[in-house]
């Protein structure tokens, strides 16, 4: 049991072994796992950000919609403003119509009625003359008579 | 029993397993260190254990990417993390090298333990084929081994030392502690202590467990080898066979938990280097 100059050649080994073993193993090794943890932490913020981002967007979105909300709202109170004022001009325009149509109307009938009343009369001192001439077809000269029968036939 | 021809006994055996395959002047020799000698064995296992190292990490690192990691990938990825945890505890500062260091002897560590439970005679006999009589699996049950892994991560420790607190700094680690400036002389001789305790305790303590796990495996095969002579074979193989079993997923633990302790001291070692005030 001693000490033998095998000593070196296991010296040698050893420092040609880590050599070997940091060049083929560890190197890569950690540089991969480096690697891996840096794009690992990369995806994570990536992933943080876009769910940052998401937020935003919908609060935007929340946003937006409370405003074209907003804006439905008035255009349908205008709307219906405008609809009762064209129903009301409507309504208002066919009264002055109706109004002006029964005017003519009436004009009419009092017009036609004054000319009935006209003829009437005109017929009845007619009458009254023919029937005034029978009974004083004698007594009453036409001629001398002529201007009492014609007040009474205004009278009439 | 290993030997094919003559009869051996149980120490015979025992030693036979525990002669490393060595070359040089001073491998009969009974000196402590001796500096002409090879072990061929730890070498070549060691070897090629860090080349399968490299094979699977080129295979590995070729389907690196980062977007979805798939199987051995998967496992690749995990053993960094957990590399990387047992740094980030430790370590006040980045450091490029200890990272793959700390992967390299606990991947390395790993699989030299686990030779240990390839069974004791399978791969010496298979040698002994091709005209090799001696071979010891285990590298890590070489105290070569160990110390080398051992005095490279204190050398480290030195460097870093140097590095971060500046030589007068590093001296000055050295004067003070443990016991103040009215000690200095002995602060000396406590800190240099405690520094070579480092790379002591980091190579023996493997080196004992994975030696002594080995012994134990060695001790249990002999029972088949010695004991199971006719009827009572029917006795002590099955005896065999379980202890082998026990020990086995014991052993498991041990290769295992040796690997990440080596490891860990290692980092801590370094992070220590690194501090600037105790």
């Amino acid at each position: 049991m001693s000490i033998t100059a095998t000593l070196f050649a296991q010296v040698a080994a050893f420092v040609i072994l880590i050599w070997l073993v940091n060049r083929f193993l560890w190197g890569p090794l950690t540089k991969a796992m480096d690697e891996r943890r840096r794009t690992v932490a990369e995806g994570l913020a990536a992933g943080e950000q876009g769910r940052k981002d998401l937020e935003e967007s919908q609060a935007r979105i929340r946003l937006m919609e409370e405003e074209a909300r907003n804006q439905a709202a008035n255009v349908i109170v205008q709307a219906e403003k405008r609809a009762t004022g064209i129903v009301e001009e409507a309504k208002a325009a066919a009264r002055e119509e109706a109004g002006r149509i029964k005017h003519a109307a009436q004009s009419e009938i009092e017009q036609q009625v004054l000319q009935a009343r006209e003829s009437l009369r005109r017929e009845v001192g007619g009458i009254v003359i023919a029937g005034s001439e029978r009974i004083l077809r004698k007594e009453v000269d036409a001629a001398a008579h002529a201007a009492a029968l014609r007040e009474l036939e205004s009278r009439l | 029993m290993s030997d094919g021809g003559e009869k051996m006994t149980s120490v015979e055996y025992i030693q036979h397993h525990l002669t490393n395959l060595c070359v040089g002047a001073d491998c009969e020799s009974q000196a402590i260190v001796k500096l002409n000698a090879w072990h061929l064995d730890t070498i070549f296992f060691s070897v090629v254990l860090g080349a399968l190292i490299v094979l699977l990490a080129w295979r590995v690192g070729r389907r690196v990417t980062a977007g979805e990691p798939s199987g051995l990938v998967n496992v690749a990825e995990m053993l960094v993390e957990f590399v990387n945890k047992q740094i980030a505890d430790v370590f006040p500062k980045p450091n490029p090298l200890i990272g793959p260091m700390s992967l390299t002897i606990f991947l390395w560590v790993l699989l030299m333990n686990a030779m240990d439970l390839v069974p004791v005679d399978l791969l010496p006999e298979a040698a002994k084929l091709v005209g090799v009589h001696y071979l010891k699996v285990v590298p890590t049950t070489d105290i070569s081994t160990t110390l080398a892994l051992a005095l490279s991560v204190f050398a480290l420790t030195i460097f870093y030392g140097l590095r971060v607190k500046g030589a007068a700094g590093y001296i000055k680690s050295f004067l003070f502690h443990p016991f103040g400036k009215f000690l200095v002389p002995f602060n000396i001789v406590m800190a240099v202590i405690e520094e070579l305790a480092k790379p002591l305790s980091l190579s023996l303590r493997l080196f004992g467990n994975l030696f002594a796990g080995e012994l134990v495996f060695l001790l249990i095969a002999l029972i088949g080898g010695t004991l199971a002579v006719g009827l009572a074979a029917l006795f002590w193989l099955p005896l065999q066979v379980g202890l082998d079993l026990a020990w086995l997923i014991f052993h498991l633990l041990v290769v295992t938990l040796q690997a990440f302790i080596f490891m860990v001291l290692t980092v801590v070692y370094l992070g220590m280097a690194h501090q600037e005030e105790h």
